[in-house]
This record gives structure tokens, sequence and C-alpha cells, in this order.
């Protein structure tokens, strides 16, 4: 089988992305997300229920994890399939480290492992499918400049070059 | 089983409450294929706001989810079918009962563990959504960190105009809270400094995870220790000297493995014991992949190893990536040093040479 669609590998490592989980995060994507469950805004109700305090919901999580993908692999990506776990909570105060692997290739598309560590664990880990049109080339070109673009918000992006390239040979 | 439910391969289904658990499982399971939610409607059209604040929060400045032929971002999928401040439009009465029945049973909490989402066509702004949903599956009773519960799976279909697309898979845990420790909600905004892991320790997380946060502090923890009683002790006194002792029944002779007392096929007190050569194969495993628990980087795989002379024992599968393990994988016994105190017998795969 053909693993390779332009300079997308399997193994490629994606610079990562470092999110500040912030009580405004979490509040503005629960609002954003529909979701008005007490536990994601109002940590008086919280802290009843027997957390410390507001945590980020599951849907603002999904879509910091297909923000990653779509941020690296450029606005020409299209996300098929995100499929995701959650383990330790995103408390305010706490810094989530979004990474990925790619971890198989088929024609353009792509599946990447995602990790989302905190201070306190893995808060997320799934694997996302994503289309990259137009193959060899485009795919770098795109990622490229949209790096570039979101440097200003994010510090550790503008640091980042391309994905990291691993050999797919060199594995067992 | 599924991998993922089990923590470290232990304690996955307790039957200890019997008919009563036997009895929940049973009611809730009988929901698995019902309805979840029927026509349901989403409230708004997809629109340019909604989606402009969405990509606001997540901070996510994607050229495609804005100007004349925008669309919206496809993880926005389940907050279309949302039922926002006034409620749900569209859930079934199946799935009011199934929680409720939970509910009733203590499973009084819910966290939601799981998303799988699949993107068939991409949303636009003007696009009315129509949802339907069906209880999937209803698991085993599950012990987590958390607590003990169920998971309820649920499958979503969504449509526009009838055509499908996109599919919204949601996985919740309903649970009774584990031996909730009330130390102290540290007041006002213990998690606000939880960038330090030991505020966040301080709080009601679990103790498992907050014991891994512990690692990049002082001292690494340590694996569980083994407890030791008058009928396992000689198994670990052969331990510390690297034999791995099985039991044999003095008045049948069958070999008997985890030691116990007496003789499960005869039921005689009396035994001996005989030292296992070190050969064995993969009987079956597990990989664990979350959650974590300290001392233990998952994923790791446990091995349900049948040894040579045929027992069968649980333990690590080392030498092998977690993924590259496989039933029926021979496999040969060595003792690992966990730490100054703690030696463990674990296997390690056995390369196959040439056939």
């Amino acid at each position: 089988m053909n693993t390779e669609v332009g300079p997308v590998r399997v193994g490629d490592v994606l610079p990562p992305l470092e999110i500040e989980i912030t009580r405004t995060l979490i509040v503005a994507g629960a609002i954003a997300s529909r979701d008005y469950q007490d536990v994601h805004h109002d940590a008086e109700l919280a802290r009843q229920k027997g957390s410390p305090d507001i945590f980020m919901n599951i849907l603002t999580t999904n879509g910091l994890v297909g923000r990653y993908i779509t941020d690296r692999f450029g606005p020409r990506s299209v996300l098929r399939r995100v499929a995701i776990r959650l383990g330790a909570p995103n408390y305010p105060g706490d810094t989530m480290v979004l990474t990925g692997t790619v971890e198989a290739v088929d024609g353009d598309t792509a599946t990447v492992r995602v990790v989302g560590a905190n201070g306190i664990g893995r808060h997320v880990t799934g694997t996302v499918t994503v289309t990259v049109p137009g193959a060899a080339g485009a795919v770098g070109a795109d990622g490229a400049r949209v790096a570039q673009g979101a440097e200003g918000a994010e510090g550790i992006e503008g640091a980042e070059d391309a994905a990291v390239h691993e050999a797919a040979g060199s594995r067992p | 089983m599924s991998e993922r439910e089990v923590p470290g391969g232990e304690g996955a289904t307790a039957l200890d409450e019997g008919g009563e658990y036997e009895d929940v499982f049973a009611r809730a399971k009988a929901y698995e294929g019902q309805a979840a939610a029927v026509g349901g409607l989403g409230k708004d059209l997809v629109n340019e706001p909604m989606i402009r604040h969405w990509c606001e929060a997540m901070g996510d400045t994607n050229p495609a989810y804005v100007g004349a032929d925008a669309i919206a971002p496809p993880t926005m999928l389940q907050a279309w079918t949302m039922g926002g401040l006034s409620g749900h439009a569209g859930r079934s009465e199946a799935y009011d009962e199934l929680l409720g029945l939970l509910d009733d049973a203590g499973y009084t909490s819910v966290v939601a563990t799981d998303c799988e989402q699949e993107y068939l066509r991409p949303l636009r702004p003007g696009d009315a959504i129509t949802f339907d949903a069906v209880i999937e599956s209803v698991s085993e009773r599950k012990t987590t960190k958390l607590g003990t519960g169920y998971f309820v799976t649920t499958r979503m279909d969504v449509r526009v105009a009838g055509r499908p697309v996109g599919t919204h898979r949601f996985r919740i845990l309903k649970y009774v809270p584990a031996g909730r420790r009330r130390s102290a909600p540290k007041a006002e905004g213990a998690g606000a400094v939880a960038r330090t892991a030991g505020a966040a320790r301080a709080a009601e997380i679990p103790r498992e995870i907050a014991g891994t946060a512990g690692t990049a502090g002082t001292s690494r923890p340590k694996r569980p220790r083994p407890v030791v009683n008058r009928d396992n002790a000689g198994f670990w006194e052969g331990v510390s000297r690297h034999r791995l002792l099985i039991q044999r029944c003095d008045g049948c002779r069958t070999l008997r493995f985890p030691w116990l007392p007496g003789c499960n096929a005869c039921g005689c007190p009396d035994w001996d014991t005989v030292e296992a050569g070190g050969e064995g194969t993969v009987y079956s495993y597990v990989v664990m992949h979350h959650p974590p628990f300290p001392a233990f980087d998952p994923p790791y795989a446990v091995g349900l190893i049948e040894l040579a002379e045929g027992v069968r024992m649980i333990s690590n599968v080392v030498g092998v990536q977690h993924d590259r393990v496989r039933i029926g994988m021979p496999v040969r016994l060595e003792f690992e040093q966990v730490d100054e105190e703690l030696e463990l017998p674990v296997f390690r795969a056995v390369e196959r040479s040439g056939g």
C-alpha cells in the first residue's frame, strides 16, 4: 500500500499547540457549544458536585482538537472523523499541550493520533482522520502558511517549522 | 470486555452485589437498540454568528469558516443539536427512563467520556438540522477511577434535508462517585492555581490522577505492594529466590495458581510446590491505555500467561511494544526489580526463530 501522500508521512510529528486553560475559555467554549451544564460555568455548583472547580466540556475539547489539526494541515484540509476520549479534566489555570503523530496515510487521507496533556495527566487522547487535498507540495505550503498566520495567537507555534519527519521505515 | 474500561485489568465487573447488580444491568441492557431521540430539530439553522462565536472561543482562525463560501467547523456537529437553556427537543422517553433507572439505582453522577464524530458533508449557513439517536449499548458495570457505573453509548445520525451529513457517537459514564474524600475544598480558587499539580491534588481529583502528577515532584510513586499472607507467603518467598513456585495438591497432584489454601479439584488442604520452568505463552491480554495509575506508564500490556506447566497467571509482558503483543506469543519468565523493595515475575517476549 502506498503510505505516502506528498510530504505527509507515517511517523510525522506535528508541532505542539499550547492552550492556556482560562476560566474565560472554559465558559466561552461551553456557551459557544450551547452547553449550559452548571459544572462548566458555575464554580460553586461545580464544587457542590465534587469537582474542585469548573472544567472544560467535551465539545470544547473536540473543537480544540479539530482546530489543532486544521491549523497544522492548512485551510484546505478537511476533517473526516474526530474520535476523542477524555481523561484528566481541564481546570482553570492549567495548560494543555496538544501533540500529534501521523499514524497512517492512505491516498490523500491521514490518520493522526492526538494527545492533549495538562498538569494532572492526559486530558484527551484520540484520533483524527483528515483529508489533505492537492497531495504533494500543497500540504507543506498550506501548513506553513497557517502556522505563520496563527503565530500571533500562540507563542509556541511561531518557533516551529513544518512537521518533523521521522523515517517511517525505522519502525519495527 | 473492552480494554479501555478495565483499570489495570483488575476489578472490571464486581459481582459481589449479586442479584441487585444483575437486575439493574439486565434492565438497563434492555434499552439497547431503543431510540434516544426521534425527529430532533436543530434549534437554529446553521448560521454565521454561531460559527463566529465558536471560532472566537476556540481561537480558530481557519479561513474556511468565514466569507461567502464559509462552512461550519465540522466539530460543531453536536452543537447544532444541543437543547440549550430551554432543554432538549426530541429526546425519547426510553432514554430518560434509562437514565432514571440508573439514577434510582444510585448511579447519579454523569460524565462524558467519549465523542466520535464522522463528517460526511460540510454544513453551511442556512442548513436545517434534523437528528435521530439510538441507545447503542449499555456496558457491564465497570469500576473506574471516578467510581463504579455503567457506560451508556448513543449514536446520533444528523441530516440536512433528509441527507446524512454526519454521525455522532457519544459515551457517558453514569456512576457512583468513588469514596469521596472530603479534603476541605480549599475554598476559593483551588482549581485556579491548579497549574501547580499540588493544588489539583488537594481538591477532589481521584487519587490516582493526583499521584501521577506527583511524579514531577519529589519521589516517583511506587507500584502497589503485594499483600503477603500465610496462604501465599511461599510464593513470594520463591520470588525472592527467583523461583516461580506453583502449588501441587498432595491428594490429586493437580497444579494450582494463584496460591490457595486448598485444592479446587479435590479439596485436599495439603500441598507441595513445583518450580515453573519459565516457559509460557500469552493466553490472553489487555492493553491498558486509560486511566493512568501512579508508577504505571500507559499504554502497556497486561497478559494472562499460560505456563508450560498448564496454570495461568497475570503479569506484564515486556520486551515488546504493547501493540505487538499477540495471543499465542511465546514468553519466558524473568524477574524485574521494580524498586528497591519490590521484585516481580514478568514475562519477556521470545523471538520466534524461523519457525
